[in-house]
């Protein structure tokens, strides 16, 4: 990793009609970095990655990727990247080498340098001996490294990834990511989006976006410190709900959600809510089970954000 | 580009049948179903004398290969009957009178009755029994004057003798087949193209398309030239067809038709290529374009309905329908020995449509998904 930053996004904008998609978003990225960006469907992470690559003008504010303005020079930005679209978007009525061969011509590579690139891609996707098969054959797996082999055989500086992991299981995605790490180690800046908070902790950094706004930035790990503002606990409790309106009430409780089939609260720091809890609960009709400190995951810190964001200052009194 | 979308015409089994069976399918179905010439038209008679003149005139109608007379009758009911029951199209009708007339004034009449349900077929029955009484008459007059000595008078002080070129034996399948071609590639053509885009929309594979550093006029050339290759292809199978199954004849040079064909396909191609780009989906593509190619092809273009009957404002519309040159210059092609150097209006015609519609194909793409 250098420091030079690949991407920088400065207030950029992107409204549809009188929606406003994407909000004064601003980062940057360095080279060889991996950056997520982490948020529910329709939060505007999507819309992000295509300005990027040129494919949607931004409405304002500016971007430039390995230097190049993405709004004045989408085509020579084109050159350095790799795209990969949430549908992995192959031809199925190609065969695999087809689909190399071809998407290898439109990023202008050819001759030898080709053959290399599709003998390193066949490889890499563990695709060898079935080079002849129909790509609509092929698993989900097999035909997200197929795509991921197709947006990089030109080598690109700089590889988005939108929802790539979409519909694949996880043995393939825990693959998929190995790979990332890979390009990355190689200098590849990558910018991903997803809504899988398991891949986001895969990232270096993380921003974390909601209704078109970056609410936190920063690597898995400070996200999750600083978003909690508190102790987090885990109330395993019954009836659920009644339990989580009923928590919401008690003293020193900052914020509480279902989190699977227990409550995740987070308490102000200094009390003594293991034992306070229980009493409280218990006085409001409530049978508590297991009751313990948590370290917060990234879904804690996001819901944290998120939901403060959408609820205002109530959710702190 | 090219080779992927050729790769994917041949994997992909409703291009195959558009670009191999349609055209034979089409010309097989317009070369027989769309002849517009009448052999054989049933013939009802009713001879209310029955002398040596009147058979001699249903003879004239028997010899011909236009009629079949099937049946006498001898009232005019039956005959009437006949024709509601569309048994016969024609009802010959000879009165009692006939020789005596004939032989006394030396002018009568015989009736015809024809069935005009069918415009057209009615149009060439009237005409093909007045040609048949027509001839029959001049024999009589013939006769007539040999008769009574007059034999040095005994020619027709005028007559008309017809020739007809190009099409010599005026059948219609000869003016309707070489169209036909046009009809094929309009076809085929809009089709084929109107899909390209839409696909690539609907699969979403646009999207990856557009953030590779391929341009815009790489797409379209890349996606139009396998549909121009296999234009050509196909016109060459009609051809082959209209001339080895129907027998038409096939005078005009070879590179007049390539050159002809090629330029017809550019227009279509484009505009195919433009819906595709403005729908953005395949079945919407696909009607628009045939509407937009196939009915004027059709209906407008003189493939089948000849252009000089048309009302002055539709045929003024006609000059504005690209199809009108290509049929054109098929039909002097195929039926006159037509080269280039004889086809240059229709050749610079399709040549600024080319030119009209390239320039704005060209432009109709942008790589962006707004």
């Amino acid at each position: 990793m250098n420091d030079a930053p690949s991407i920088v996004v400065d207030k950029l904008v992107k409204r549809f009609g009188a929606f406003v998609a994407v909000n004064q978003v601003s980062f940057q990225i360095r080279s060889g970095e991996i950056f997520g960006l982490l948020g529910p469907n329709g939060s505007g992470k999507s819309t992000t990655i295509r300005m990027l690559c040129g494919l949607l003008n931004p409405s304002s504010g500016s971007a430039t990727v390995v230097g190049l303005d993405v709004a004045r020079q989408a085509e020579e930005v084109r050159q350095h990247i790799g795209y990969m679209s949430q549908k992995f978007s192959l031809y199925n009525d190609l065969t695999a080498i087809e689909n190399l061969q071809f998407f290898g011509g439109l990023y202008g590579v050819k001759g030898r340098v080709l053959d290399e690139r599709i003998a390193w891609a066949i490889k890499m996707s563990g695709l060898a001996g079935s080079e002849q098969l129909l790509t609509g054959e092929l698993s989900g797996g097999w035909k997200q490294r197929l795509a991921l082999g197709c947006a990089v055989l030109h080598r690109p500086q700089v590889l988005f990834l939108d929802e790539a992991t979409a519909g694949v299981d996880p043995l393939s995605r825990r693959q998929f990511w190995e790979l990332i790490h890979e390009m990355s180690r190689e200098g590849v800046t990558i910018l991903v989006t997803t809504h899988y908070m398991d891949e986001a902790e895969y990232c270096n950094r993380l921003a974390l976006i909601d209704q078109g706004l970056i609410v936190e930035m920063g690597t898995p790990t400070k996200i999750k410190q600083t978003a909690i503002k508190g102790d987090l606990l885990l109330v395993e409790c019954s009836p659920l709900g009644g339990g989580l309106a009923a928590v919401k009430q008690a003293p020193g409780v900052l914020e509480a959600s279902v989190f699977g089939a227990a409550l995740h609260v987070v308490v102000s720091t200094g009390r003594q809510p293991l034992t306070e809890l229980p009493a409280f609960l218990a006085a409001h009709d409530v049978r508590v089970g297991r009751i313990e400190l948590i370290s917060p995951s990234l879904e804690d810190a996001f819901v944290s954000l998120t939901g403060s964001r959408a609820l205002g200052s109530e959710s702190y009194q | 580009m090219s080779r992927k979308e050729f790769t994917q015409v041949r994997r992909d089994p409703y291009s195959l049948v558009v670009v191999l069976f349609l055209p034979l399918v089409q010309i097989l179905l317009l070369g027989y179903g769309a002849r517009l010439d009448a052999n054989h038209i049933p013939v009802y008679v009713l001879d209310q004398e029955g002398s040596q003149d009147s058979q001699a005139l249903l003879k004239a109608f028997q010899a011909s290969p236009y009629f079949d007379v099937i049946k006498a009758v001898d009232n005019y009911h039956a005959l009437v009957r006949a024709i509601d029951a569309d048994q016969c199209k024609l009802g010959i009708v000879i009165p009692w009178n006939f020789s005596e007339r004939l032989d006394d004034a030396g002018r009568t009449s015989v009736q015809a009755i024809v069935d005009g349900t069918d415009d057209n077929s009615a149009q060439l029955a009237e005409g093909y029994a007045q040609a048949v009484v027509a001839t029959y008459a001049n024999n009589v007059q013939l006769d007539w004057f040999a008769r009574h000595g007059l034999s040095q008078q005994a020619t027709i002080p005028l007559s008309v003798d017809y020739r007809t070129w190009f099409n010599e034996d005026l059948e219609s399948k000869n003016f309707i087949i070489p169209g036909t071609v046009a009809l094929v590639m309009a076809l085929m053509g809009a089709l084929l193209s109107s899909l390209t885009i839409a696909r690539e929309w609907e699969r979403g594979t646009m999207e990856q398309l557009i953030a590779t550093p391929v341009t815009a006029l790489e797409i379209m050339v890349g996606k139009l030239v396998p549909y121009l290759g296999i234009g050509l292809a196909d016109a060459i199978l009609c051809a082959v067809f209209a001339v080895g199954w129907f027998g038409v004849p096939f005078r005009g040079g070879l590179g007049a038709f390539f050159l002809a064909t090629t330029l017809f396909l550019i227009v279509i191609l484009g505009i195919g290529y433009m819906i595709s780009v403005a729908t953005k989906s395949q079945l919407g593509a696909s009607q628009y374009a045939l509407l937009v190619t196939l009915l004027p092809t059709s209906m407008l273009s003189g493939f089948a309905f000849p252009i000089d009957q048309m009302p002055a404002p539709i045929r003024a519309i006609t000059y504005l329908v690209y199809s009108r040159y290509y049929v054109s210059a098929l039909k002097r092609i195929f039926l006159s020995s037509a080269g280039i150097s004889d086809l240059v209006p229709e050749v610079v015609a399709m040549i600024i449509y080319a030119l009209v519609i390239g320039f704005f194909a060209t432009r109709a793409f942008h790589k962006s998904l707004q």
